[in-house]
């Protein structure tokens, strides 16, 4: 495995040697000194094209407690209307002498065409509306952390599925790994060819979550109300939002996940974001060790 | 411009495809043909056994990009290209930098086009001032100068005000003109980047639905006939718009349509490698499309074969795909795809090419001299063609300014040999003069 751009490129066997190695590191976590020697002398280079501060720090931290030399290399803005090209920061980052190079971009496939331009490792950190393969291995890490196992886990996306990176990279990932998962949304939020997705399709969420492992809720911006996507946030809350009344109707023993960050009042209320059923904060801890994890293994650490 | 030389006899050719004879070449035109001929004093004696002659090709949609983005290309280098793929003639599209939408302006790249000397350009005008889709340009001043415009595009832009639509389709009645629509539904393509299906929903690209060419396809043919009036349907890429053409011609509306060469070979497939050297617009379909497109090129449907040639600098290929520029080149390589997807699936004759790629786009064209016969005493404007003769293709290596042609690395089974623009090669033993 040189490049993470894709889960979709990931056989059964490599992802779960990432959580497995997640799992591993994850007692760093826990010690007085939260530090591995293991990346001393490599660099990991952050390229940054949108703002997340979330995701940036997550990196961050995990190359660090491996002891990566970081440089955090922020990029606002398109590459066409100021400045420096995407090629010619890869070349640049290149000539610098990145190790790895960890990609966020607005444009799908952004990390697909760095990879070509660079020798390093590329780790794609969310690329338009395409993937965002970290999140989904922090996704199958805590549900096979709080739940004991994948294979056969009931798994429901619910939300903005056609512009949701998080949502094609959790579908290619879960399957693979033995999940069948249920996408949950008004029709106009898939992607047409959802139908040949290896997954199943509802427009019913109450009647998805009684049959439910876990529950995935997506954020769902409220400027697609303005492209028509749906009438208004409030039929969207209604038929589509989890409360705690359908949080009710899930399975004793099922949790819920959000890559975050919530848009509270929206697709999840408040009671549910703070019930102890919602991994959203055991997901971005999960998220550093299961960084570390790649990290690791992408750079051949020993 | 090439040297101005005298007679040329061509031996052995086999004109569209058929048994060979000598053609001979005496003052710009087509002086005999027939075997054995005697080779006057002076004349210049080509090889050409085992090559096909066909009239010089006329295209219909290509980019000169000439004003304004010379950095792409010019009138000059691009009609090197097009003599290179075997043209004698091209269409210069309207959406320059200023726009093709006066007459000063079209005259300028008429102008071009004649002191290269390596085809006849005829330029496009644009149907709307600054292909704004607002006011329509002085198309009648246009169609009167220097230029003798006769074909009308936005192209890039579709004409979606279905009432200026409407106008410019009755205007152009006035002078045989022919309105040349890019059918692109705006609202359904805000924002697309590739063919709206499976790959664009695994690969997270703005889908760019078939029933947005569709739609508009359908209306302007409608209108077309409600008012009398020629359409020409530019780079038909879907087997529904194959279907809407096909049965508007038989109710009798006056619509000729185009199909690209990278429209019959490739689909959108190729850009899962995100590279954007595949990035066009109409996008690449699916093997689907591809196939109802050969079958409607192949049955009349789809009259000619147009390269839209658009060559663009590295710098806006070697970028994001949301962000790269839209177009291929195709001068060069459009016969040779023909013969790969058209002539040796069994699809067509050499006689039906040079109608799909010379006869039929002279017509819609209205351009004088090209087109006609290989006949005595006809224009010698004259492609030679070895049909096994496979080459890889290299953008690198070609004569357009620009490099981005979709099949790099691919082997097409022929090349141009010789090009002739009235008697005068711009072409010769493979290569530009």
């Amino acid at each position: 495995m040189r490049h993470l751009l894709s889960t979709g490129d990931l056989s059964r066997d490599e992802a779960t040697l990432i959580l497995d190695t997640a799992a591993e590191l994850a007692q760093v976590g826990d010690r007085s000194v939260k530090k591995l020697p293991t990346l001393r002398g490599r660099t990991v280079v952050n390229l940054f094209y949108e703002d997340s501060t979330r995701t940036r720090t997550s990196f961050e931290l995990a190359a660090k407690r491996l002891s990566a030399d970081v440089i955090n290399f922020s990029a606002k803005g398109s590459s066409v209307s100021k400045g420096e090209s995407l090629k010619d920061t890869a070349l640049t980052l290149q000539a610098m002498g990145a190790d790895a190079v960890v990609i966020r971009h607005s444009a799908s496939g952004a990390a697909h065409r760095l990879a070509n331009w660079v020798d390093g490792s590329v780790l794609n950190a969310g690329d338009g509306t395409h993937e965002h393969p970290t999140q989904a291995l922090l996704d199958a890490y805590t549900m096979r952390d709080r739940l004991g196992r994948l294979e056969g886990l009931r798994v429901a996306v619910v939300g903005d599925i056609l512009h949701s990176r998080v949502a094609r990279s959790n579908v290619l990932l879960l399957t693979t790994l033995g999940a069948h998962v249920t996408l949950v949304a008004p029709p106009t939020l898939l992607p047409v060819s959802v139908h040949t997705w290896s997954c199943e399709v509802s427009y019913d969420l109450d009647e998805v979550l009684p049959k439910s492992d876990v529950v995935m809720m997506l954020r769902v911006q409220a400027e697609r109300m303005r492209d028509s996507f749906f009438p208004s946030v409030r039929e969207y809350s209604r038929n589509y939002g989890l409360d705690g009344e359908r949080l009710g109707k899930m399975p004793s023993e099922a949790i819920v996940m959000h890559p975050g960050p919530m848009v509270r009042g929206m697709e999840i209320s408040a009671e549910v974001a703070d019930s102890p059923r919602c991994t959203v904060t055991e997901q971005v801890t999960n998220g550093v060790s299961l960084r570390m994890a790649v990290l690791y293994l992408l750079l051949g650490g020993s | 411009m090439p040297d101005t030389n005298g007679p040329h006899l061509i031996r052995g050719a086999r004109p569209l495809g058929g048994d060979p004879v000598d053609l001979l070449f005496v003052d710009g035109r087509i002086a005999a043909i027939g075997p054995d001929l005697e080779a006057p004093e002076g004349a210049r004696t080509v090889d050409a056994t085992g090559l096909i002659a066909l009239p010089g090709l006329v295209d219909l949609h290509t980019h000169l990009r000439e004003p304004g983005r010379e950095d792409a290309e010019t009138v000059a280098s691009g009609s090197r290209s097009a003599a290179m793929g075997g043209y004698t003639s091209v269409h210069a599209m309207a959406n320059t930098d200023p726009v093709a939408d006066t007459a000063g302006v079209v005259e300028q790249v008429w102008r071009l086009g004649r002191e290269a000397g390596y085809c006849d350009v005829r330029p496009v005008g644009a149907v709307t001032v600054g292909l704004a889709g607002e006011q329509l340009s002085e198309i009648g001043a246009m169609a009167d100068s220097a230029a003798q415009v006769r074909v009308f595009s936005d192209d890039g832009i579709c004409v979606s005000d279905a009432l200026l639509m409407r106008r410019a389709l009755e205007y152009v009645k006035a002078f045989d003109g022919v309105i040349a629509q890019h059918a692109q539904e705006p609202r359904l393509t805000e924002g697309a980047q590739m063919n709206e299906g499976c790959v664009s929903d695994r690969l997270g690209l703005p889908g760019w639905p078939a029933v947005a060419e569709e739609a508009i396809i359908a209306r302007d043919c409608l209108l077309a006939q409600h008012v009398g009036s020629r359409l020409h349907v530019c780079h038909v890429s879907t087997k529904g718009s194959v279907d809407i053409i096909r049965w508007a011609k038989e109710r009798g509306c006056d619509v000729t349509a185009e199909v690209t060469p990278h429209h019959l070979l490739l689909t959108d497939e190729l850009v899962e490698s995100y590279d954007p050297i595949y990035k066009v617009n109409p996008p690449l379909r699916t093997a689907e499309d591809v196939q109802a497109l050969r079958e409607g090129l192949a049955d009349g449907t789809i009259d000619i074969v147009a390269t839209d040639h658009a060559p663009h600098p590295v710098e806006a290929k070697e970028t994001e795909w949301s962000t790269a520029a839209m177009g291929m080149v195709g001068l060069e390589t459009a016969l040779a795809v023909v013969q790969r997807t058209m002539v040796d699936t069994g699809l067509l004759t050499w006689a039906q090419v040079a109608d799909r790629m010379s006869t039929a786009p002279a017509r819609i064209g209205r351009v004088d001299g090209h087109g006609r016969e290989l006949a005595v005493g006809e224009p010698a404007n004259v492609v030679l063609y070895d049909p096994a003769a496979p080459v890889e293709i290299d953008g690198g290596a070609m004569v357009t300014k620009s490099s981005n042609t979709p099949f790099r690395g691919m082997t097409l089974p022929g090349g141009v040999r010789a090009t002739f623009l009235r008697g005068v090669p711009t072409v010769l033993e493979g290569k530009i003069k």
